[in-house]
């Protein structure tokens, strides 16, 4: 019994495989039509960009790697890797690129001027905003609301689970530095910082608070593509003057505005390929990028296919970074 | 490759040299162990002072070649670890220990080995069987490790397949056996390496009672053709009667006493053996030497006549239907008389 | 330790330990009351002692010397290169273009051809079946690529952490000493949490595969080795002792006897391997680890629950895939003996020839033609998936946002924040004396010590408040997941419809990557310690139901009938006979409970349980505070041998109580 059942899957899978085999006899080859596709990049070589883990990011990644790769002929090698890892990468050789930087000091001064392995590469032309936000409906609901002197009235509103009694503040990725416990302290708020532990869970309570107009107040930061979707308004902090955030523990001024920059590794810089150039030359704006970014976002675009509408749309911007011939 | 063991049987010789010879062996568990060797303390008086349990404690004896030789005592006597210390499966802790005039307690490992490989085997309780391998390889694992080819060893596994009555289940594995069979397998394998001396740890303890009486029944017919001296532990006093040709009775890790069975149960050496043997139908043990009277004066001494080693239950139906004493004589002439009223009273389950 | 044993013993004779157990918890409530706020050892956030910044020194220290030090040079370098090279080679046949191709070696059809000719001659036809299917479902979902790198990654790691924890496993068996010595560097492999070594793994091993493949064996290699130690140690001492006294070596002895025996127990070591690797395929992904792990956590900076379920899927699907496959194979080693192995060699010599033959046929044709190398695109039935994910989604949110926050706040104000309260708020030689006093009561003078030193430890990592507030988030998410898995494993115990209706169901829990389900459980419960709580319990509860399930169906069929003969109702038949005997299920449910808990307090972190968790991420992510991730991770692992320790002497107190209870009657 045991034998004729076996013998029968075995003729089975015989005529399947024969079958098989007949069938493919027609088919088109590996490499055939493909071959053509990958040449190039001869003059540029291979291009190693780390693609931080945010949507702007990604977008001017995106559209650097598509302009290294079409007008430049490189082979773009993207890393997906957090800000940390991708500095360390600077010293190991293993990253030539950060298209998007969030100031970050230290890093900069242990890999810039420490050890000397990265170098700046010039500002993105994004402007970066950190502060306070809210969701839109508060903003509608209690207009006062947007100036911090008027948020212990309000404090009671914000109180959670989480939060002791107090407000609650909340603060999202743990990759920013935050002065908001300081903040806190200095301006007399009757609150109490809570960690979301991450930028998704920060996005989600935003969506939420929206969605079920349940006040939320926390740190957020412009360009995000989340402002897309929800445009969050920011609480006003006492304004931000040169020096007033020198000492991070007696901190009671709104954070400053960030140039958002490129670092490049120092060996990339010195390399003279034209990609570099590209890095050193790109320049946007927050709607340039907020505009990619909804592309991946929102509109479900791969990366790839959102920066390959933007260029299209943007020739003359493309046109003016690349290198001179 | 011949086999002349298999074909040659010794008759019991109680007169034979001894083969194996034990002197005060002592193995005790627990920290310090040597120091204890020698203590007159009592187990519990052991334990509680130095946190040691001495499993065999000053045991002698010596086996002579050709016998069955029963160690008997139950659980936690100390007749399992006695029988793993003559092949040091547990190392002794004292004691000498002598195979055929050689010190089995000062050989080194590899001495040791060829010892078990050649010399001594043994049947475990639970067969100890490698369920990976068929009947076959089992059988022959003990030669594939002392380096014998494989076609010579396959060919002795299935001659010895054949002895303890297994042809035709060569490809089987041990888990489509019953566990008869499976131990027929394990005695197959001890014999496979024809040792002078098998060792049985309790081989069907773990066996229903009819198995066992046929395995038991295997084991005398074994030892009939093969005639091997068989070192026999067991906790079932009928086993160690039925097969023994001597017995040592274990209490406490120490030795009660040894002797035949009819030394056994005629005469129990204390009160803790003869609570033992109380229930022993003692006209199945014991022989006529045991229960003859010298005749009295004016008895009729033309009776049939019998050997004094005869056991009693044999010599029933010849007393009863004599009309006269029997007489019981060996080679030196008469030694006693028996009448029925000797066998009743054995039988009617006799007081000492 | 002297005067605890004496404690210990003196308090084996007094009368009721649970009329102790009250009063040291009574005695704690005063001294909070009284006390609450000193001594509390207080850090903020971002505030750091000496030793995190001497931590963070230690690592810049490592980083500074690596082109210099030999020890880089000739040693982890080499180390690097070939594991670089494995990983990139299995991908070069599944995944990547390669050797001047502008695909891999093998296309789609030469892959489910190779391993289903695997599965069917490892497994069996049902398996075979299984894996064609699963297979086939990587490229339907739209994930052929992704999947087969996460693939390549996995194999990689889980031959490699083969070659190094059998041998190593071997060695534990044989050896009493090496398996003291390697159980506690295994204990603290596996409960050390991932985020803290990834970044200074790249240090090491740089950014790519290679790091990648040694935070997987981090994690993989510790079950390997555990399961080939029991392995070789479970078989029986006769047949061991058969083996000797037939004069086998040593050598012959683990080669005719242990090996073969424990050969069970090996598939079932690297089914186990196989699992533990995989897990690892979302979080390796963080240093730039190939494949599926990628698609999830891209899809979690867009909140794209539909992307990253679907990924998510492709994952669950693998893990079930290699799990049956493997069990499949352990199981034929069984039946295999049956079979006759002797009998049927040249039946099997021919099935393996015709399979092997075949599958190479496909695999050449996957190799040459188009049609066979490249998945069609058309048969994409991902966002089909996605878009169902996405709606089912949303409406658990909208919905059931209302009842989730009533739970939730009812939850955390009645059990989560008075626990934490007392923790975090009495003087912290009080939480010790109280802890310490517990483990003496409930388990033993070993376990106190154990205690003892543990918290002392915390203390001097500088983390003690965060360590309370993770403490009391872990106790009471192991207390649900206690509830669940009594509650459900009796049910499933009880009834095997149940069993058919709930395995596959806990199968996905367990294996789909923590990061799918967080956004809707962010949008339930928003960033909270309870969101923390509830993803732990989704990952820890399948283990517990099915320990207890277990424990439940082994309860003696006899004694459930003498029971139902005697008149017992259902409810006097669970809660007077089937739990409390299988009660060491349950005891054993708890205590692996309480692992997978702890395995989650980083993951609780990304969503707002903060405490430990948040220092692990934190340090993770920013350069400053990376000591004190150290330091957190540490404590994360020094809580967890703790409460593991406390729980095992306990349960050995509950059996001895036991027994010594019966052998009285």
């Amino acid at each position: 019994m045991a034998m004729s059942r076996s013998g029968r899957i075995r003729a089975l899978a015989l005529v399947t495989g024969g079958g098989l085999l007949l069938s493919a006899c027609s088919g088109a080859k590996v490499g055939e039509t493909q071959q053509a596709a990958a040449g190039g990049g001869k003059t540029c070589g291979t291009f190693n960009l780390a693609v931080n883990p945010w949507v702007g990011y990604e977008a001017n990644a995106a559209v650097i790697a598509l302009v290294a790769e079409k007008n430049l002929g490189c082979k773009v090698v993207k890393k997906d890797l957090k800000e940390e890892v991708s500095w360390q990468g600077f010293a190991t050789g293993e990253v030539d690129a950060v298209v998007e930087n969030w100031a970050h000091d230290d890093l900069k001064k242990k890999y810039i001027d420490e050890q000397k392995v990265a170098v700046s590469a010039g500002p993105t032309g994004n402007q970066g905003v950190i502060g306070w936000f809210v969701p839109p409906w508060m903003a509608k609901k209690y207009p006062d609301i947007t100036d911090s002197k008027n948020l212990n009235k309000y404090a009671s509103l914000f109180k959670t689970s989480e939060s002791e009694g107090k407000g609650q503040l909340l603060d999202g990725d743990p990759s920013f530095v935050t002065n908001d416990a300081a903040l806190v302290k200095n301006l007399d708020l009757d609150y109490k910082v809570v960690y979301a532990g991450s930028e998704t869970a920060l996005i989600q309570a935003f969506r939420q608070a929206e969605k079920q107009q349940t006040p939320l107040i926390g740190y957020f930061y412009d360009p995000q593509w989340f402002l897309s979707e929800v445009k969050l308004v920011k609480v006003d902090l006492p304004a931000y003057t040169k020096g007033c955030d020198a000492d991070a523990a007696k901190v009671a001024c709104d954070y400053p505005p960030y140039e958002l920059d490129k670092i490049v590794s120092k060996k990339f810089a010195d390399s003279g390929s034209p990609a570099y150039t590209l890095v050193k030359n790109f320049t946007w704006t927050n709607d340039d990028q907020n505009l990619v970014a909804k592309y991946i976002a929102e509109d479900k675009m791969t990366p790839e296919e959102a920066a390959a509408k933007w260029v299209a749309a943007n020739p003359d911007k493309v046109k003016a970074w690349l290198p001179a011939t | 490759m011949t086999v002349p063991s298999l074909t040659e049987s010794t008759p019991l010789n109680t007169e034979a040299p001894p083969i194996l010879d034990v002197r005060g062996l002592w193995k005790v568990f627990g920290p310090k162990a040597d120091r204890v060797v020698g203590s007159t303390l009592s187990r519990t008086e052991l334990k509680e002072q130095t946190g040691c349990v001495a499993a065999v404690r000053d045991v002698s004896f010596s086996v002579r070649r050709g016998e069955v030789f029963v160690v008997m005592g139950l659980s936690g006597s100390g007749k399992s670890t006695l029988v793993r210390c003559l092949t040091r499966l547990i190392e002794p802790t004292a004691g000498e220990i002598v195979l055929d005039g050689e010190d089995i307690r000062t050989a080194d490992a590899r001495k040791l080995r060829e010892l078990r490989r050649h010399r001594m085997a043994m049947v475990f309780q639970h067969f100890g069987l490698l369920p990976h391998r068929c009947v076959l390889e089992n059988v022959a694992f003990g030669l594939e490790i002392r380096g014998t080819p494989k076609k010579e060893r396959y060919e002795r596994a299935r001659e010895v397949l054949g002895l303890v009555g297994l042809t035709g289940f060569e490809n089987s594995y041990p888990d489509q056996l019953s566990g008869g069979m499976q131990q027929r397998v394990g005695l197959a394998r001890a014999l496979a390496a024809d040792p002078e001396v098998l060792l049985f740890d309790e081989p069907f303890s773990a066996l229903d009672p009819l198995i066992r009486r046929e395995m038991q029944n295997e084991v005398i017919r074994l030892h009939h053709e093969v005639g091997k001296t068989m070192i026999f532990i067991t906790h079932d006093l009928s086993e160690a009667l039925k097969l023994g040709d001597r017995i040592l009775i274990m209490r406490d890790g120490e030795l009660v006493q040894v002797g035949t069975p009819d030394e056994v149960v005629g005469a129990p050496a204390d009160e803790y053996v003869a609570n033992f043997v109380s229930d022993v139908p003692r006209s199945h043990v014991l022989t006529l030497s045991w229960i003859m009277r010298p005749p009295l004066e004016g008895e009729p001494l033309d009776g049939p006549e019998l050997g004094p080693d005869v056991v009693i239950r044999d010599a029933v139906h010849t007393v009863l239907s004599a009309d006269r004493p029997v007489r019981v004589a060996g080679d030196d002439g008469l030694l006693g008389v028996v009448t029925s009223a000797e066998i009743l009273e054995v039988i009617a389950g006799g007081q000492h | 330790m002297a005067a605890v044993t004496a404690v210990a013993a003196r308090l084996h004779k007094l009368p009721d330990r649970r009329l102790l157990l009250a009063l040291v918890v009574a005695a704690w409530v005063v001294g909070w009351a009284v006390l609450g706020g000193r001594d509390t050892q207080q850090l903020g956030g971002a505030e750091l002692t000496p030793l995190h910044r001497d931590l963070s020194q230690a690592m810049d220290v490592i980083d500074d010397s690596r082109n210099s030090n030999p020890f880089f040079l000739y040693f982890i370098n080499y180390i690097r290169l070939f594991l670089d090279d494995a990983v990139t080679f299995v991908q070069a046949l599944i995944s990547q273009p390669s050797f001047g191709r502008p695909l891999p070696v093998l296309g789609w059809l030469g892959v489910v051809a190779i391993a289903t000719a695997v599965a069917l001659l490892g497994g069996n036809r049902k398996v075979a079946a299984l894996t064609a299917a699963g297979f086939l479902s990587f490229g339907l979902l739209g994930l052929w690529q992704e999947s087969m790198d996460t693939l390549a990654l996995t194999l990689t790691a889980v031959a490699l952490s083969l070659a190094v924890g059998i041998p190593l496993g071997i060695w534990a068996g044989l050896s009493d000493r090496f398996l003291r010595l390697v159980t506690p560097v295994l204990d603290f492999m596996q409960t050390m949490p991932t985020f803290v070594y990834l970044a200074p793994l790249t240090l090491f091993f740089l950014i790519g595969p290679a790091s990648a493949t040694v935070a997987t064996m981090i994690y993989a290699v510790p079950p390997a080795i555990r399961i080939t130690a029991h392995g070789i140690r479970q078989v029986s001492p006769e047949t061991m002792e058969a083996g000797t006294s037939l004069g086998a070596t040593p050598m012959q002895a683990l080669r005719h006897v242990r090996l073969p025996m424990a050969r069970q127990t090996i598939i079932v070591g690297v089914n186990q391997t196989i699992m533990a690797a995989l897990s690892m395929a979302t979080i390796a992904a963080l240093i730039d680890a190939p494949g599926l792990g990628k698609t999830v956590l891209k899809a979690l900076q867009t909140l794209d629950v539909g992307t990253a379920f679907n990924a998510g899927l492709a994952i669950v699907i693998m893990a079930v895939v290699l799990d049956r496959v493997t069990s499949a194979a352990s199981r034929r080693v069984e039946d295999q003996r049956r079979a006759g192995r002797l009998r049927s060699a040249r039946r099997r010599r021919i099935e393996v020839t015709a399979v092997l033959g075949i599958a190479a046929v496909l695999a050449y044709q996957s190799y040459t033609y188009l049609w066979a190398a490249d998945f069609p695109i058309e048969a994409n039935v991902g966002s089909y998936v996605r878009n169902a994910a996405d709606t089912a989604s949303a409406w658990v949110q909208d919905s059931l946002v209302t009842y989730t926050n009533a739970l939730k706040n009812a939850l955390t104000n009645g059990l989560l924040n008075p626990f934490e309260a007392l923790l975090t708020g009495s003087p912290w030689w009080l939480v010790c004396l109280v802890a310490v006093a517990v483990a003496l009561l409930v388990g033993s003078a070993r376990a106190a010590l154990v205690t003892a030193i543990g918290l002392l430890m915390v203390l001097a990592l500088g983390l003690w408040q965060d360590s309370m507030v993770t403490l009391a988030s872990t106790l009471v998410a192991t207390i649900l997941v206690m509830v669940l898995g009594v509650v459900a494993g009796v049910w499933m115990g009880r009834s095997d419809r149940a069993d058919t209706l709930l395995r596959p169901v806990l199968d996905a829990g367990q294996t789909m990557p923590a990061f799918v389900y967080l956004v809707p459980i962010l949008g339930l419960f928003g960033p909270t310690r309870f969101t923390a709580i509830i993803a732990a319990v989704v990952f820890a509860a399948p283990v517990a139901i099915k320990l207890v399930a277990e424990g439940i169906r082994r309860v003696s069929p006899t004694t459930v009938e003498a029971a139902t003969s005697a008149g017992a109702g259902t409810w006097q038949l669970i809660s007077k006979v089937q739990l409390p005997m299988a009660r060491s299920g349950v005891t054993l449910a708890a205590s692996q409970g309480l692992i997978y808990v702890l395995s989650m307090v980083v993951v609780g972190g990304l969503v707002g349980a903060g405490a430990l968790g948040y220092d692990v991420v934190a340090g993770f992510s920013q350069h400053e505070l990376r000591g004190k991730g150290l330091a957190a991770g540490i404590a994360i692992v020094v809580l967890g041998i703790v409460l593991d320790r406390v729980m095992r002497a306990a349960t050995q107190r509950a059996d001895a109580a036991a027994h010594g209870g019966l052998a009285n009657k």
